[in-house]
């Protein structure tokens, strides 16, 4: 410890192989107290917490989990980095404690051989011990250390052992010159990865040494369950069950407290209303920040059940097993077998879908899947297609026996899904260029998983979503409100609650239930404010589509969201503001609404060519947010705003003029 | 990759359940490099345990684990039995 004793605090990195348990080990040392971030400009994930080293404070560094420190991937160049101490921002590590399974000895050992090399202090913490053990295989710990010369400390997260171990084993050789356990003898005939022979050739004799196998008893477990859940025909089968089942289970268990999260905010922008004077700011807080912030809340309820899916599926080792499975389908269209899920995930919502591409290690492949993923037709485009259907397909059939409204809305998400493929394709061979990455992929063996890793998971990735969408959203939340607020039209007669009563009771009795004039004045306010003058504007740009400025004025707010075109149209044609799209009287209004020139402003034409460039146009300013966070720039979400806006106006254009020119409309 | 006209065997051309030992690894520096630090590297015993669906990608038992690789790369691993 000589050397440290100048320094603040200790610095301990944390290293290991995928699935070797270090994130369960990292979550056992640290506790709650965890910081995630960024590596700067980079999207490789930067977690750190404090470790207890039986009363000295040090800050543990959870590296990503790597197969080697060679530097031919991002994570394993920061990884690399990080330990040579050239990482900004990263203290040098003092000692670095390598996570190894004792199931998988062979190649844990490798990144541990790399490790030996950059002469910092090792610590081994031996993982799955008891798993192994119990399989009726030896491990002589003794022995390894002595072969390695290196502690060797076996670990069990779950019961704390080894843990106090850890961390006096660590204090000991802080400051220590660590002994290299090899002598490396680079020789010509082994050709450029003599390295990687000579590291593997010590590491045969090591395990040699100090394992007794007595059969491959978990292996062959988890072979007979890769027997069902990895069978050509059922393994299929299998897999979109579970898929059906997770997303069933998002769908119904998300809904009472998304409307709960959503009641709960309309009841604080009720009591803001209620409690503070009537004015610029109040109108602000509940009408821009508390709206669009809930907004957004709104998700976390999805959020949280999928990632909780997430990592019980990753945790127990299915999610791979998954990727095997369907990897030649995605790689038709060049993407990685990893990316279904993220895909799939995203017909419920596209920002947890685009949260859980991080399993995707390849950066381009990561990034073409979080480009197409918002064509995946989510739960936010569903109101606007009830709305459409049911005011213009209600009661028709196809074929006599099948609703029109049930093709339409399966079309609609077919469309999203084939020019996905399309996109994907197209960018594979332009800017996401790449030689296909090396696809090897460990199939870990099936275990069950650990709950705190998985709760630990779930809680970081809603938080890194609250924190980080939360900021961007905010700020759009609050552009887009001012575009609706100003100018401030004459007509509105100010503060006409306010001047009835100091009492806040009756001013809130006043507020909860607003005058019938209320949504009146709104579409007043709405018609001359920016927003309206906008739709105007754009009136010349959208009339091909079969749009007036009234639809003008909607589609620009639902840009912020795409369920507020809903509730848009109800301001606009004075339905009131709280009609849901079931409401009879908004397909009424919508049924009945003329343009300025008294013709019919809504089309069954018109209706679809809505639906089309809803499946098509990026609308959703928390998913611009999300993928801000996830590419770590501004020009991959501008990008998507930009190419998915312009094909959505394509293809409703090529929608509405081919629908006129067949005679419909 | 072109096919030689005396190609030697390599991983895809062996059958489901059949143990082989490795004998050479070819492919791009990139991907003979990242297959050889998971462990496959010359005088390794390995097994194919079974393809997907779809014939592709296999999974190979190699080192007491269990690895998926898509043909293109394991049409690099030449083996002997």
């Amino acid at each position: 410890m000589n050397d440290t004793g100048n320094n603040s605090q200790i610095t301990i990195a944390l290293a290991g192989n995928p699935n070797a348990g270090k994130t369960t080990l990292f979550n056992s040392l640290t506790g709650l107290k965890q910081k995630v971030a960024n590596y700067p400009g980079v999207t490789v994930e930067r977690k750190e917490g404090p470790w207890k080293l039986n009363g000295t404070a040090a800050n543990l560094i959870d590296l990503p989990g790597l197969y080697s420190l060679d530097a031919t991937s991002l994570d394993e160049h920061i990884a690399r980095d990080i330990i040579t101490g050239d990482q900004k921002g990263v203290q040098k590590p003092d000692a670095i404690v390598a996570v190894v399974d004792a199931t998988n000895l062979e190649r844990n050992l490798y990144l541990v051989m790399q490790l030996f090399e950059f002469g910092v202090p090792v610590v081994i913490a031996l993982t799955m011990i008891d798993v192994f053990e119990k399989e009726k295989h030896e491990i002589d710990v003794e022995m390894l250390s002595v072969l390695l010369k290196t502690p060797v400390v076996p670990v069990n997260a779950k019961s704390g052992r080894g843990r106090a171990e850890l961390a006096a084993k660590i204090k000991e050789v802080l400051g220590n010159k660590p002994t290299v356990p090899y002598v490396f003898e680079e020789r010509e005939e082994d050709g450029p990865h003599g390295k990687i022979f000579a590291r593997y050739k010590f590491i045969s004799t090591v395990v040699q040494e100090s394992v007794w196998h007595s059969d491959q008893k978990q292996h062959r477990l988890s072979e007979k369950i890769d027997r069902i859940l990895t069978h050509k025909f059922f393994g299929l089968i299998i897999l979109i069950a579970i898929l059906l089942l997770v997303f069933q289970t998002i769908f119904s268990w998300a809904n009472l407290p998304m409307d709960l999260l959503g009641k709960g905010f309309g009841s604080l922008a009720d009591l803001v209303r209620a409690e503070m004077p009537p004015g610029i700011l109040t109108d602000l807080l509940a009408d821009g920040i508390i709206a669009g912030v809930g907004g957004v809340v709104v998700f976390l309820p999805q959020i949280l059940l999928l990632f909780f899916f997430i990592s019980l599926l990753e945790d127990s080792g299915y999610m791979s097993r998954a990727a095997f499975l369907l990897d030649k389908l995605m790689s038709r269209v060049g993407l990685h077998g990893k990316a279904f899920l993220p895909l799939i995930s995203s017909f419920a919502c596209a920002i947890p879908g685009i949260m859980a591409t991080r399993t995707i290690e390849s950066r381009r492949d990561r990034f073409a899947t979080i480009m197409i993923a918002p064509f995946m037709s989510c739960s936010a485009r569903l109101p606007v297609y009830t709305l459409m259907i049911a005011a213009f397909f209600a009661g028709q059939t196809v074929f006599g026996f099948i609703s029109l409204g049930a093709v339409l809305m399966l079309a609609m998400y077919a469309l999203g899904i084939i020019v996905a493929i399309i996109v994907a394709f197209v960018l594979k061979r332009t800017v996401l260029k790449s030689p296909p990455p090396p696809f090897l992929m460990e199939l870990p063996p099936y275990r069950l998983p650990n709950l705190r890793t998985v709760f630990q998971n779930m809680l970081t990735r809603a938080f890194l979503f609250l924190k980080r969408a939360g900021t961007v959203i905010l700020a759009i939340s609050i552009i887009l409100w001012a575009l609706m607020y100003f100018p401030r039209s004459l007509s509105v007669p100010p503060a006409v609650a306010g001047g009835l009563s100091t009492d806040s009771t009756s001013v809130e009795m006043t507020n909860v239930q607003p005058p019938a004039t209320a949504s009146g004045t709104d579409s007043e306010q709405l018609k001359h404010s920016f927003a309206g003058k906008l739709g105007h504007v754009i009136e010349p740009v959208i009339k091909p589509l079969g749009f007036d400025w009234k639809i003008g004025v909607a589609l620009i707010a639902s840009f912020a969201a795409r369920e507020v075109l809903v509730s848009t149209l109800s301001i606009i044609y004075n339905v009131g503001k709280d009609e849901n799209e079931q409401s009879e009287t908004l397909i009424a209004a919508v049924r009945d609404a003329k343009t300025d020139d008294g013709k019919p402003a809504w089309t069954p034409l018109t209706a679809l060519t809505l639906m089309v460039f809803f499946v098509l146009a990026m609308q959703c300013m928390s998913t611009i947010a999300v993928v801000r966070r996830e590419t770590n720039s501004w020009s991959w979400p501008l990008f998507m705003t930009a190419y998915m806006t312009a094909l959505a106006y394509v293809g409703a254009l090529i929608t509405y003029q081919g629908g006129k020119l067949l005679g419909f409309g | 990759m072109q096919t030689k006209p005396d190609r030697n065997m390599t991983l895809t051309d062996l059958p489901v359940g059949c143990d082989a030992r490795v004998t050479t690894v070819n492919g791009t520096s990139r991907v003979s490099r990242r297959l050889m630090e998971m462990g496959v590297i010359p005088g390794v015993d390995v097994r194919v345990v079974k393809m997907a669906p779809f014939g592709d990608p296999i999974e190979v038992r190699v080192r007491g684990y269990s690895l998926a690789m898509r043909r293109s790369e394991a049409d690099g691993v030449e083996v002997s039995l």
